[in-house]
């Protein structure tokens, strides 16, 4: 037991949730801060699930004014003209997280992803990001790995009916309950920058065909200067192209990157809100083990595709 | 996102929804999102503040309010143009009947409970709607597919039976802590707060009944001339001292058992209470029941904390005493109830000082309400992957889409690398007495075992029954209904005292009665056989129903069972169990058996109904995580019809 008791308030609201994870986890939850990026569907998902868990505070990010696309998955903004004029995503989906839990700090800025410098990341424990470039994802994955502090690093994005989440927890000790007995356990992860590198041929076997299939979409982004998700069915052959390059430079059977479902991909880049319910519930869920340092988390990268149905944990990392 | 043809199939649905709760909040949301446009939703339950960390349709202004109805106005503020219709109800009602389930294209659960599980199953089946079911505990779920004659229905499996401890177990001789909790609780609390004229077992049977049972009465009850102070010592002394002294004069039961402590309140509290009253009066000057608290009253204020044995007996005795002067108008007709925070408070310090007696280890009124409550874990992230699960599979129902409907499970740790696992359904089990014709048999003594037996322990216990009508060919023997004219019932009710081998219309052995519930539209014949003796232990009902399984009791000397729960209709099909929260507290469904197959396929013990886990669709390889890969009966596909 570390720091202070739960009020008689946190006891009588997060009741069921303290019979799961127990006091201990839901005091250093209190204590967490969280910066997101992003406010697509799935982060939307994810913010809920921790709002309601009882973090200690949520910062948001997203300029964007309100559009059609950024209504449809997101359950935080009013479909209401009245309500979201002039304010940004960020500032709308505020007012809603404030509301779901009054003892959680919400608030949001105005700022970009490549703008955030070390005073400004170190403030946090968590940062997840979402609809982000490349080199985006690299950029604010390297400046965490600088902190004096450890700082916890997630990206995530949902397109058509997939979704992927990747973590990067860095050096991560944990405690893991075997039977009676509490065990102490270490995991170490690579960068984003250094799982993606990890040369194709050496992966192990039969890794999830959506891996492979969004590091062409990403990379097609990023040569043709597009934002992420920006892409349509007219783009098909240059991200076909694209593919047996990358196989060819990588010695990948192309057959491992389907292109039915690369097409899938590009043609339907939104969201489908029950996978954003998936895969932010899972991310929300890593997140609570990462800051209470209880129970094995994820290492390093997660998918769900609606049309296997599988949810499954991929672990990329250079073996050497 | 979806493609045209699943757009307008969702356009074009209607679904019905029962649950609002934690599941149901989250899938109304994203029902919503994905472009539903005609949901009705039915929850009788209101809004509770332990519900709004998951709960997240709902604020603080609206505990009390109906769930149904307030999830409905919360989801229309960001779809306004959803057509929501809320039925703040039970969906046993007799206006849900099959008709009402007619109309839907799809039904989507996010129940509690085990008995309205089995309700809205009949229903689906005989209006022949698809039904989505679902369930979670902590980061456990599942969502499983029904529909009828494609793949099995909820029933088709045996349900875990609720847990129930033999009485003995109970009243002499707990080894647990969750013992001492019912103890507690069915036994003490209800025998000084609750319903005096119930059958209570509260006293040890000791080597000469006469004397303790006659002397029981009176300890009891309150002395017109003496204190509550006098009072709750003596029950005090009674209960923890004089009936463990009783208990222990019975030598052969502590041959193999440690004897247990007699404890007595003047070794524990001082003699005279001297500040406490004064207090407890200031502290509870109010009319709000759930301020009536003998932690406030004493000081105490961490829930988490494990007591003393003098802490738990000072709330011992301030509860009685709060009882007996808060809520003097409560004395006689309480039943324990979880949110009832003096009846907690109470149940946690009897169930302590009676754990300290038999050496076992005490527990804090937080763990104690949870094992008293029968309180389920239930986090958000869950509910929420649950849901989108559930919106995913009623996508497929409404294309009628049978060959990629699917099981899924949700872990907590991954297997073969996978969190979200999905099976192939099961096809409908032909022996199933729901969703099949087949007969059910039951071995009974005619001769000795009335109507109300069979009715009470077979057609509601066992077959779940609303309104059940029995008949024996063309006679009536017994039904339940509303518009029943008083000659029947009075007739009924004559029936139900006879045995059945003295019914107007004698049932006999190779008599087969046919039981329906015209509410479910089910129906299902009994042959009866004739037997003489049952075996008290494992036969403690006195008849043998088969075709039909449920899991047995623990297993122990003696004949009664005492539950750990509200009742048993109304808890999940088990109760938490202090050793291994995570196994037994499943929730709906045979989902660990499932799981335990699932996860530890073995070489030999392979039945022909393993689940077959889906690989990648370019190798039908299941690679096990023990190497254990070349059974082939685990890759023999089982595909759908």
């Amino acid at each position: 037991m570390d720091g202070e008791e739960l009020t008689e308030q946190e006891t009588q609201l997060y009741d069921r949730q303290i019979r799961v994870w127990g006091a201990d986890a839901q005091r250093r939850l209190s204590k967490a801060h969280i910066l997101v990026c992003g406010m697509k569907g799935a982060v939307a998902e994810f913010c809920k699930n921790i709002v309601l868990a009882g973090i200690g505070s949520l910062t948001l990010v997203d300029n964007r004014l309100v559009t059609e696309e950024a209504l449809s998955a997101n359950f935080l903004i009013p479909p209401d003209e009245s309500v979201f004029g002039g304010k940004t995503v960020a500032e709308l989906c505020c007012d809603s997280l404030k509301d779901f839990n009054p003892m959680v700090r919400v608030s949001a800025i105005k700022g970009e992803p490549s703008s955030f410098d070390e005073e400004f990341l170190k403030t946090f424990d968590v940062i997840v990001v979402s609809c982000c470039s490349l080199a985006e994802k690299k950029s604010v994955n390297e400046k965490c790995r600088k902190l004096p502090k450890r700082v916890s690093f997630y990206t995530v994005d949902c397109r058509d009916s997939c979704g992927e989440i990747f973590v990067d927890l860095q050096d991560y000790k944990y405690a893991k309950k075997k039977l009676e007995d509490t065990v102490e356990c270490q995991l170490s992860y690579p960068s984003f920058e250094e799982a993606i590198s990890v040369p194709w041929k050496v992966h192990p076997r039969k890794v999830s065909k959506l891996f492979y299939a969004l590091r062409v979409i990403e990379r097609f982004e990023e040569a043709e200067g597009r934002n992420p998700g920006e892409t349509s069915v007219s783009d098909l052959p240059g991200v076909l192209k694209l593919k047996k390059e990358i196989c060819e430079s990588q010695s990948l059977n192309e057959a491992h990157i389907p292109n039915a479902l690369l097409e899938r991909l590009v043609t339907n880049p939104t969201e489908f809100p029950p996978v954003c319910a998936i895969i932010g519930g899972i991310l929300g869920q890593e997140v609570i083990k990462a800051v209470s340092g209880k129970g094995d988390p994820l290492k390093n990268f997660f998918y769900f595709d609606t049309v296997d149905g599988k949810g499954i944990i991929e672990d990329i990392s250079n073996r050497s | 996102m979806a493609s045209q043809q699943q757009l307008s199939a969702i356009k074009g649905a209607k679904v019905l929804m029962v649950g609002a709760g934690g599941i149901g909040c989250e899938l109304l949301k994203t029902l919503a999102l994905s472009g539903f446009q005609d949901i009705h939703i039915i929850d009788m339950d209101t809004i509770e503040v332990s519900n709004l960390n998951r709960q997240f349709l709902f604020r603080k202004s609206h505990v009390g309010l109906s769930k149904a109805k307030v999830a409905r106005d919360a989801v229309l503020r960001f779809r306004p143009h959803v057509s929501i219709t809320s039925y703040h109800a039970n969906v046993k009602n007799q206006e849900f009947n099959v008709d009402f389930f007619k109309q839907f294209s799809v039904v989507l659960n996010g129940l509690d409970n085990l008995d309205a599980r089995r309700h809205v199953n009949r229903l689906c089946l005989a209006a022949d709607v698809p039904l989505v079911e679902s369930g979670t505990t902590g980061f456990l779920g599942q969502v499983t597919v029904h529909v009828k004659g494609k793949t099995e229905c909820y029933e088709c499996q045996p349900k875990p039976a609720p847990k129930t401890y033999p009485v003995c177990t109970i009243t002499s001789t707990p080894s647990k802590f969750v013992h001492c909790i019912v103890w507690a609780k069915d036994l003490l609390f209800t025998k000084l707060f609750g319903d005096k004229n119930q059958e209570n077992d509260l006293n040890v049977r000791s080597s000469d009944p006469a004397s303790s049972s006659d002397h029981a009465e009176d300890i009891f009850q309150l002395n017109k001339d003496e204190t509550i102070e006098h009072y709750g010592r003596r029950v005090f002394d009674h209960v923890f001292g004089y009936n463990i002294e009783v208990a222990l004069s019975n030598e052969d039961t502590w041959k193999n058992r440690n004897k247990p402590r007699p404890i007595y309140s003047r070794d524990i509290l001082p003699e005279e209470p001297t500040k406490q009253n004064g207090n407890a009066d200031k502290n509870c000057a109010t009319d709000d029941q759930s301020l009536i608290s003998a932690m406030t009253s004493l000081g105490i204020k961490n829930p988490q904390e494990i007591w003393s044995l003098m802490e738990n007996s000072r709330i011992f005795i301030e509860a009685i005493k709060l009882f007996f002067t808060k809520r003097e108008k409560d004395v006689g007709n309480l039943a324990f109830d979880k949110d009832d925070q003096l009846a907690v408070e109470f149940v946690t310090a009897a169930a302590n000082i009676r754990a300290e007696s038999f050496g076992i280890p005490m527990h804090s009124l937080f763990e104690s309400k949870g094992i008293a409550g029968n309180i389920v874990h239930a986090i958000a992230t869950t509910n929420a992957i649950i849901a989108g699960l559930i919106v995913i599979e009623a996508i497929k129902v409404l294309q009628n889409d049978a060959n990629n409907y699917r099981m899924t499970y949700c872990l907590e740790h991954p297997s073969r690398k996978m969190l979200l696992m999905p099976v192939e359904p099961f096809e409908p089990n032909k022996s199933c007495y729901v969703c099949s014709e087949t007969p059910l048999s039951l071995e009974i003594n005619t001769h000795r075992a009335k109507l109300r037996d069979f009715v009470e322990k077979i057609v509601t216990a066992k077959l779940g029954m609303n309104f059940p009508l029995i008949m024996h060919g063309a006679a009536l023997l017994y039904e339940v209904g509303d518009d029943l004219d008083e000659d029947m019932v009075a007739n009924y009710t004559a029936n139900l005292e006879k045995v059945l081998s003295e019914l107007p219309s004698p049932v006999v052995s190779g008599t087969i009665l046919s039981v329906e519930d015209l509410q479910q539209e089910l129906s299902c014949s009994i042959n009866i056989k004739h037997r003489d003796e049952f075996n008290e232990e494992k036969e403690p009902d006195g008849m043998v129903l088969s075709g039909w399984q449920q899991t047995p009791l623990e297993k122990d000397d003696c004949s009664k069972t005492l539950g750990n729960g509200e009742s048993t209709s109304k808890t999940l099909p088990s109760a938490p169990d202090a050793d291994k929260y995570d196994d037994s507290d499943m929730v709906a469904s045979g989902r660990k058996r499932k799981l335990d197959e699932a996860v530890n396929i073995s070489g030999e013990a392979n039945s022909s109904k393993k689940p077959e886990v889906l690989d990648d669709d370019d190798d039908d390889l299941v690679m096990l995580d023990d190497g254990d890969d070349r059974n082939p009966a685990i890759n023999k596909k089982k595909r759908l019809q």
